[in-house]
């Protein structure tokens, strides 16, 4: 085992590792729960996590690599535009995938191009879920993209 | 005791490697046995930040690609200069492993599925291999010599890809079970250069690696060769019936592709 030294959404934290534990294993063996596992084969994207402003699977990442790193979850990377319209939309039925989707569609949201209920489709390919069904989630993503587009006009 | 070696630069890489560490950047096809249990890592050897393998530097008609450029960047970036290696590149997964999957881990590991080799192979890539050693450059078509088996040797690092060419239409094509997120059920990738005469076509998982397939080239040089075309592809592939689909599926669906993409690159010459 050996210890890895980053910050966890704004605070230093350590995490007690070996080489064959993923970041999300040894996040969640150490009480660090906010980045969900599932497939940990990186179909999921419920364990969806920004290092160093790259959004990735933290299961698809050793945790050993991660020394140093700036590592986000939802907790900082969720707008209040987009959690409100997650509860408009009923875009969240269990919420397990929850914090995942809303990792992907802020990355989304961020990006340049305008989105459009098919390029928000394909930004969320990656993100499975088993019980809205998907409809309500797409539908809460393309309004904050127009709310934020007109804002900014 | 596990060790991590982050160096940034290659020739520390190239030390942390001769003392048998594995080799990790994006970790997005490596990962997925060690989190099953079937894969036992004792150190990893973290290429993230050795800077210089992340360039994409053009040359000519040609490019040099860093081992360590993602596929998200392909995507982006190489959309004019090598189409069929962005359409290929834009397939790999979800938008999340393309920020960090690299190209030089897809041809590492060799998979007979590897969605950037095929387009590299009409490319006619070169593989980049660096050691303490020195440097080799070997053609990506002598690089495969099995399933997920390379000439590679345990002290060489794959550096970059290197095209000398990347003139004419070109196209990539798939089938999988969803519009994303899938590995290759068969694959293929053509290349026609009018001007200059030449064709190449590859094909993904219808062999133990991935193919060019030279008998249909000459097919593929013709406007009304389409079945011909289809046939040759089908004919020089060797598929084998797994959990994906059936060899006789496989043999189908690679009909399919090779008669679209023959009629596709037709139109796009006209």
């Amino acid at each position: 085992m050996s210890i890895v030294r980053l910050t966890l959404d704004g605070k230093s934290v350590e995490l007690d590792t070996s080489a064959n534990s993923s970041l999300l294993r040894a996040m969640r063996d150490a009480g660090h729960t906010r980045a969900q596992g599932a497939c940990e084969q990186g179909e999921c994207g419920s364990c969806l996590v920004r290092i160093d402003g790259i959004v990735q699977n933290s299961c698809l990442v050793p945790a050993a690599i991660c020394d140093d790193a700036t590592v986000e979850t939802v907790a900082s990377l969720i707008n209040q535009d987009l959690a409100d319209a997650f509860v408009k939309h009923g875009a969240v039925q269990c919420g397990f995938c929850t914090p995942g989707f809303v990792i992907a569609a802020e990355a989304a949201l961020a990006s340049a191009t305008e989105l459009t209920h098919e390029s928000v489709r394909e930004r969320l390919a990656g993100n499975i879920c088993r019980c809205t069904g998907y409809h309500a989630i797409i539908e809460a993503v393309l309004e904050v993209s127009q709310l934020r587009r007109s804002s900014t006009r | 005791m596990g060790t991590t070696t982050s160096p940034t630069n290659v020739e520390d890489a190239l030390e942390a490697l001769a003392s048998g560490a594995r080799v990790i950047n994006g970790g997005t096809d490596i990962m997925v046995p060690i989190n099953d249990g079937r894969d036992n890592v004792e150190s990893w050897l973290n290429l993230r930040k050795v800077k210089s393998l992340h360039h994409i530097e053009k040359s000519g008609e040609g490019l040099r690609i860093g081992a360590g450029v993602t596929f998200a960047t392909i995507e982006t970036e190489l959309a004019d200069v090598a189409p069929a290696l962005a359409q290929a590149a834009s397939t790999v997964g979800s938008r999340q492993i393309r920020n960090v999957a690299t190209i030089g881990g897809n041809v590492a590991s060799a998979s007979p599925a590897g969605d950037s080799l095929l387009p590299l192979l009409v490319y006619d890539a070169q593989v980049e291999l660096t050691s303490l050693r020195g440097t080799r450059s070997i053609a990506l078509n002598e690089f495969f010599v099995g399933p997920k088996r390379t000439v590679r040797e345990f002290d060489e690092l794959l550096t970059a890809i290197t095209i000398n060419d990347l003139r004419g239409s070109q196209h990539f094509a798939k089938v999988g079970t969803r519009n994303a997120m899938v590995i290759s059920i068969c694959s293929i990738c053509a290349r026609l250069d009018h001007e200059r005469g030449t064709a190449r076509v590859s094909a993904g998982s219808v062999a133990p690696t991935p193919v060019l397939i030279s008998s249909a080239e000459k097919a593929l040089l013709s406007p009304q060769g389409s079945a011909e075309f289809s046939r040759l592809v089908v004919e020089a592939s060797s598929p084998i019936s797994d959990h994906r689909a059936t060899a006789e599926y496989r043999r189908h669906a690679l009909g399919i592709l090779a008669e679209r993409v023959h009629r596709k690159l037709w139109q796009e010459t006209r």
